[in-house]
């Protein structure tokens, strides 16, 4: 609440900053009608002031809200009577503080009220006073800092501007590097997860054994909890939906792309090219219980009806559905890059005399091939790590199979069923997951880098 | 030349705004239309983008190993014009062609004639280089196999040579036949473009400002083939240069905002213009 207001009290600060700015840069010129002598525009000296008073003071602020819960804890540890902690684990010590916390607060503690605690609590209020009060003068004394720091620069022949605008481009890469510092984050996390997963099972194991079974004893005399970790059922299983779905959504998707790029009219490729794209806006687990509740049982009653024995969650159901979420995605794509083939080669086919399935084919076709094939790699990287629709059609059991009918289980199925529920994150069993993740992720980032190479070194060709 | 010079002095003080407004009242086309052995005929074109009249009741010839060049300001119709000849306007949802243009008697503009023959008869050769991206052999091969021209790979490699040989290009690209055409010279990618139009032996080579996008000695090249092709194809070439239209036409057509204003032989055109558009345009009053 109070950290609030300080960062309201900040705000109007800036503001009233950046009035003086203008005003003092106005008035050292001498005047309106000295602005042509200023270096740059007035606002540049009021924002050059107001970063002053706004920058430091907010990162002052935010290191204060960092700090001071750990600092005031560390003291409340530091100054409890040695016998109410004798003997405590980590954990519990951790129990007593929130007791210690709540009480402060006037919440419910779990514990007895001991006067030993209560003191604690008294001295925790106590800090916590202090701390803001320090925290609000400290915050405003760099404010005031900044603002005269800045005030004292201002001068005609001062480059305001050109420091306004280093100050943007540094918010600008700072926010930039977000989304990779945030990339990165992910792929080490997972890494150390699965480095530890590795000092359990060896790497060969998990990455060419083909026995899936992450169950392990929790007691000795447990039966059928072996705990094996290889990996390739589930790879192929992965696989193989991906095939399938590939199967459908490829001839589709670019069929039809090329019916809209090439011979579809004008008005009808503005109605149905959105259309189409409307299939990649439904969420995956719409598509999840269609495949689970319709096209399963059809395929089933279908197999039944000519004599296959189909699995209820076969393969090809959880491949078929997973293939018509991705014709969007390939034909989009195609039809981007179809249009980019220059109308110049369409006009030298057709002035040899050549047909439009003859210049679609031999012509069109061979020339948008990279971005096409560019844009098949990331529907296949799409399709790899895709979850939910397998999640609700696809069955559990890791069987190693190349039989569409046949039930398997995918990657993004198991790291799904290892992590949901209650789970204690040193056994082998859940950091499988990571492990998982991140074999996945460097397939998935593996078909990415070689997608948007292909399609970059398509565009160079016509620019 | 004094002639030329009187003609600035004297005629020049007959342009007036309403030639340029498309209002005007046009008396027809001045000198003679008509070829010695016409091999296509052109008679009454006319085309609209929509509700645009681009050209107007356009009549005009273009004869056996002749070649005819469409020259005019810009926007006066000539690219439309000789897209209509083999009917490229087609590709242009947009545009409506009437009139009759016969390419040996046969109609040209009929609904239900077929297009593939007609283009392969009537070649065309773009502003741009346009050469596809596949190798120089495969850009020239194109043609022939779509239209089924040769029956066997030896047959095929000796059509690829041969129009290579005529459009000049053979000597500097043998080496290279199978590396892409698009890693030519604008100059050598114009003259594949020609070579690839020839390979399907046509009998009328339309050019649309085929040097417009090259240097001048590649436009020297070019120049000469067309003196050549012209002992075997009708060529009718679009340009924007005077110099040009002089150097390597036989007969001259000037157009002006859709219409086609004079026609003649082309020494004629250039030093005794009957129309005095068609004077001021050449002795450089306006274009």
């Amino acid at each position: 609440m109070s950290d609030t207001v300080l960062l309201l009290v900040i705000l109007a600060a800036m503001a009233v900053a950046f009035q003086i700015g203008r005003g003092r840069a106005v008035r050292t010129a001498g005047g309106p009608a000295g602005i042509k002598h200023l270096h740059s525009l007035p606002a540049y000296y009021g924002w050059y002031l107001a970063i002053w008073v706004g920058l430091p003071a907010l990162v002052v602020l935010l290191a204060w809200i960092g700090l001071q819960e750990r600092v005031i804890t560390a003291l409340l540890v530091q100054q409890l009577p040695a016998e109410l902690t004798a003997g405590l684990s980590e954990g519990r010590v951790g129990l007593l503080l929130n007791d210690i916390k709540n009480l402060a607060t006037g919440g419910i503690t779990a514990g007895d009220v001991t006067p030993a605690v209560e003191a604690a609590a008294e001295r925790y209020r106590h800090w916590q006073g202090i701390a803001t009060a320090a925290q609000w003068a400290l915050v405003l004394a760099v404010a005031l800092a900044g603002l005269t720091w800045a005030w004292r620069r201002v001068a005609p022949d001062f480059r305001a501007r050109n420091r306004v605008e280093a100050t943007l481009l540094g918010i600008l890469i700072l926010c930039s590097s977000i989304a990779i510092l945030t990339t990165l984050g992910i792929v080490l996390s997972v890494l150390f997860e699965s480095i530890l997963f590795f000092q359990r099972v060896p790497w060969t194991e998990f990455l060419f054994g083909t026995q899936w079974s992450p169950q392990i004893a929790l007691r000795a005399d447990q039966v059928g909890s072996s705990g094996a970790f290889g990996a390739v059922p589930l790879f192929t299983g992965t696989l193989l939906i991906s095939a399938i779905a590939m199967l459908i959504a490829v001839p589709i998707g670019l069929l039809s792309a090329v019916y809209l790029s090439e011979y579809a009219s004008r008005p009808l490729r503005a109605w149905s090219k959105p259309a189409l794209e409307v299939l990649a806006g439904i969420p995956t687990v719409v598509y999840g219980f269609f495949a689970a509740l319709t096209v399963a049982p059809f395929m089933r009653d279908l197999g039944a009806a000519v004599g296959l024995d189909v699995a209820s969650e076969s393969a090809l159901a959880a491949g078929a559905v997973m293939g018509i979420m991705i014709i969007p995605f390939v034909s989009s794509l195609s039809d981007d890059v179809i249009n980019a083939v220059p109308q110049s080669l369409r006009d030298g086919s057709y002035a040899l005399g050549a047909t439009q399935a003859e210049t679609i084919l031999r012509v069109i076709l061979p020339a948008a091939l990279p971005g096409i094939v560019g844009g098949i790699l990331l529907a296949v990287s799409r399709a790899i790590g895709e979850t939910m629709i397998v999640v609700m059609a696809a069955g559990l059991a890791a069987n190693l199979t190349a039989n569409p009918l046949e039930s398997v289980t995918t990657v993004t199925v198991q790291i799904v069923t290892l992590l949901t529920g209650d789970q204690e994150f040193d056994s082998a069993k859940t950091l499988a997951a990571f492990a998982l993740g991140l074999t996945l992720f460097a397939v998935t980032l593996t078909l990415n880098v070689i997608a948007l190479h292909i399609v970059r070194k398509y565009r160079e060709q016509y620019e | 030349m004094n002639t030329t010079a009187e003609a600035i002095e004297t005629n020049t003080g007959n342009l007036r705004a309403s030639d340029f407004d498309g209002e005007r009242a046009f008396e027809g086309t001045l000198g003679d239309i008509t070829a010695a052995e016409p091999r296509m005929e052109c008679r009454e074109v006319n085309v609209w983008y929509d509700a645009n009249h681009a050209i107007r009741e356009v009549s005009l010839d273009i004869g056996k190993h002749e070649v005819v060049a469409m020259i005019g300001p810009s926007g006066c119709g000539k690219s439309t014009f000789l897209r209509c000849l083999n009917r490229m306007n087609d590709t242009i949802p947009a545009a409506k062609v009437t009139g009759s243009i016969k390419l040996d008697g046969m109609e040209v503009l009929d609904r239900g004639i077929d297009v593939v023959p007609l283009r392969a008869q009537v070649g065309m050769v773009f502003q741009k280089p346009n050469p596809f991206p596949k190798s120089v052999y495969e850009n020239i091969a194109y043609g022939p196999r779509i239209h089924g021209l040769t029956n066997h790979r030896e047959e095929l490699d000796e059509l690829v040579e041969t129009s290579l040989k005529r459009a000049g290009l053979w000597k500097e690209v043998k080496d290279r036949l199978h590396q892409p055409g698009t890693g030519l010279s604008g100059g050598q990618q114009q003259r594949l473009c020609i070579a690839r139009t020839i390979a399907v032996s046509p009998e009328v080579i339309l050019m649309d400002e085929p040097c417009s996008a090259l240097d001048p000695i590649a436009t020297a090249v070019i120049e000469e083939l067309i003196a050549e092709l012209k002992q075997e194809y009708s060529i009718a070439i679009v340009t924007h240069s005077m110099q040009q239209a002089a150097r390597v036409s036989q007969r001259t057509a000037y157009f002006h905002l859709g219409d086609l204003v004079e026609v003649g032989a082309t020494g004629q055109v250039f030093e005794d213009p009957q129309h005095h558009l068609t004077r001021a345009y050449v002795t450089g009053r306006f274009g």
